[in-house]
């Protein structure tokens, strides 16, 4: 009571609203923590391994405080009001992997380090240009029907004959002039985009026309139909590619997301239904299902194998894990990108590898909160879509590599090797920047907010 | 490279590890325990101040005498606090009958309660402005407070 009696009398027009802090310092403070400890770990690779401090540990420094520099200057200029955590979580996260990854180079032999450092220098241009070109994220809502038929575009341009690359035995990369790329990852946010737009208009008719089945309230088919289409058109093109990592994912980011659209919980159930059905059935006609599945059940019929390998050096990591450099994270098949989870579990111990799922966590909870307080529900449902797609395929590939689900293969965010996944991860944080900048920037001030007679803020109602 | 240092920076790293982790958290605790309002006085000297008010008798300083209308079509108009309840709004068994349409019939009421001043809405439809906050329910008001009902502004004054 006194609190209002002082406000009153010190500053008269106190206006009620706290002006939002824009955490740019913040995050430049959080920003240098995060580059230092990605030197710190580059180094003690180096220190691990090898015993010396590598000598182009101040390139590597400067190569990182570049790229970074020119995320947050963009962040400073075109999204003042971003959430203050994202970018550095994500530098956190890229140096880990890097340093991972340079850590496989020393004992492999091999420099893909430095070549992921450049995929990660190009991530931050599309970074700074999706922040440049995406002034207002609702213009990504205009049309939902082209984003979803870009999407599946993106998906089948593997299978087609020229362009389209093997590798693994997954159809996955296409080849465009000596530089392979998954368009998967690209279509992967684009579906995103799509769904989140298309749900914008026909939520009310997903959530309250249709009829009552077991419990499940089931839309309408001609409400259902376009986003079913585009669904199983996305599932039909993996399964055939040979890809199951992505085709579980999407189908995991959609079924969260109508649940988000519709608050209805029949949809988690329906959906979690539907992928034991999916798994059944795969696991009967697909012999790669069934080997995954397998071999989540006994790793260990292949003492070599990759899930085998993985829990070997998570038991050898311990709670504390070898150390940086230390360990034997390489004895893994292609640690460097699935299993980048164990291979950090190894060095880093349980400790360090529940850091960085906590980061990712962090990450996550920071995009759902830019989804709970946008004001437009399609910013609303991006946010929240592209938020869980990430932490779904965090849990999806971690749980395999720690073999708490069957394995499918996925990279992990920002840390696996691969320059595709990298730079559409980065564009996927440009994007939740953007959508935290419009959720946190404060309304337009009303023309004299300052004044008692603020007739902006006054409801006018005629009475006569 | 002893075993030791070997150690030492191992866990050092950790240690640096999580620490990034609880800035992370310490940086978006807004989140979690809300906006401290800015300039807010410390809680002892509030508590101080709030008991000598309490203590000081009727008209004393800071308790208004007078009512008056500020802006609106009814500026000048004012009436005296006597401790009795004055009412404001567009209806003629108004203490003060107010001119302006965009109040209601019976719209506002300042109240004498414990030594205490207290302006409340009496559900109009433009609702009742102390700032920009509307009014939901009774608030202790003081000379110089002002209150906005419609296009109408009140001030109270010693």
């Amino acid at each position: 009571m006194s609190l209002d009696r002082a406000r009153a009398r010190t500053e008269p027009p106190a206006p009620e609203t706290v002006t939002p802090r824009r955490g740019r310092g913040t995050e430049l403070v959080l920003l240098i923590f995060a580059i230092g400890i990605a030197t710190f770990a580059y180094v003690s690779v180096d220190l691990g391994a090898l015993g010396r401090v590598p000598p182009n540990a101040l390139a590597y420094l400067g190569g990182l405080s570049a790229a970074t520099a020119v995320a947050h200057v963009v962040i400073r200029l075109r999204a003042p009001y971003a959430d203050p955590v994202i970018l550095p979580i994500v530098v956190t996260l890229c140096g880990l992997g890097l340093a991972m990854i340079h850590r496989l180079d020393l004992a492999d032999g091999t420099t893909r380090a430095s070549t992921q450092l450049t995929w990660m220098a190009i991530g931050v241009t599309l970074f700074v240009g999706v922040l440049l070109f995406v002034r207002d994220h609702r213009v990504l809502s205009r049309l939902p029907y082209l984003a979803g038929l870009a999407g599946l575009l993106l998906l089948v341009l593997p299978l087609l004959p020229i362009i389209g690359h093997s590798i693994r035995g997954a159809r996955i990369w296409i080849n465009v002039g000596g530089m392979t790329f998954q368009p998967g990852e690209a279509a992967k946010i684009i579906l995103i985009i799509a769904f989140a737009a298309y749900l914008v208009q026909t939520r009310d008719a997903l959530a309250l026309a249709g009829r009552r089945f077991l419990g499940v309230d089931l839309p309408r088919a001609r409400d259902l139909g376009p986003i079913l289409l585009v669904w199983l058109g996305a599932l039909g093109i993996l399964v055939v590619q040979n890809d199951l990592g992505p085709s579980v994912l999407l189908f995991g980011i959609f079924v969260l997301m109508i649940y988000v659209a519709t608050e209805r919980i029949s949809w988690i159930i329906l959906g979690l239904l539907l992928i034991l059905a999916g798994g059944f059935a795969a696991n009967a006609v697909v012999s790669h299902v069934a080997e995954r599945i397998d071999f989540w059940m006994d790793p260990f019929i292949d003492p070599q194998g990759q899930v085998a390998q993985s829990l070997y050096g998570l038991a050898y990591g311990g709670l504390l894990g070898t150390g940086l450099g230390q360990g034997r994270p390489e004895l893994t098949p292609i640690a460097e990108s699935d299993f980048i989870g164990s291979a950090l579990g190894e060095e880093l111990g349980l400790t360090g590898l529940i850091a960085i799922i906590l980061l990712y966590a962090l990450l996550a909870s920071r995009g759902l909160r830019a989804g709970l307080l946008l004001r437009d529900p399609f910013g609303k449902l991006l946010a929240a879509g592209l938020a869980a797609g990430f932490f779904l395929q965090v849990f999806i590939v971690l749980g395999g590599v720690t073999r708490l689900i069957p394995l499918t293969g996925l990279t992990t965010p920002f840390l696996s090797l691969g320059g595709s996944s990298l730079v559409m991860n980065w564009v996927l944080v440009a994007l939740l920047i953007r959508l935290s900048d419009a959720a946190r920037r404060p309304a337009p001030p009303s023309a004299t907010s300052s004044s008692t007679t603020d007739t902006a803020v006054t409801q006018v109602v005629r009475i006569r | 490279m002893s075993e030791l240092t070997l150690t030492v920076i191992k866990l050092g790293f950790l240690a640096v590890l999580w620490l990034l982790i609880l800035s992370v958290t310490s940086a978006m605790r807004a989140d979690l325990f809300g906006v401290r309002p800015p300039k807010q006085p410390k809680p002892q000297k509030e508590a101080r101040d709030a008991a000598r008010q309490n203590r000081q008798p009727r008209g004393a300083k800071g308790t208004p005498t007078r009512a008056f209308i500020v802006e609106g079509p009814d500026t000048g108009k004012s009436v005296a606090l006597d401790g009795t309840p004055v009412t404001f709004g567009r209806g003629a068994d108004c203490t003060i009958p107010l001119a302006d349409e965009y109040v209601s019939t019976q719209h506002a009421r300042l109240r004498f309660h414990e030594s205490q001043w207290y302006v409340e809405d009496l559900g109009s439809t433009n609702g009742t402005y102390v700032g920009n906050q509307r009014l939901t329910r009774s608030t202790p008001v003081t000379a110089r407070s002002r209150f906005r009902l419609g296009k109408t502004v009140v001030e109270l004054r010693k």
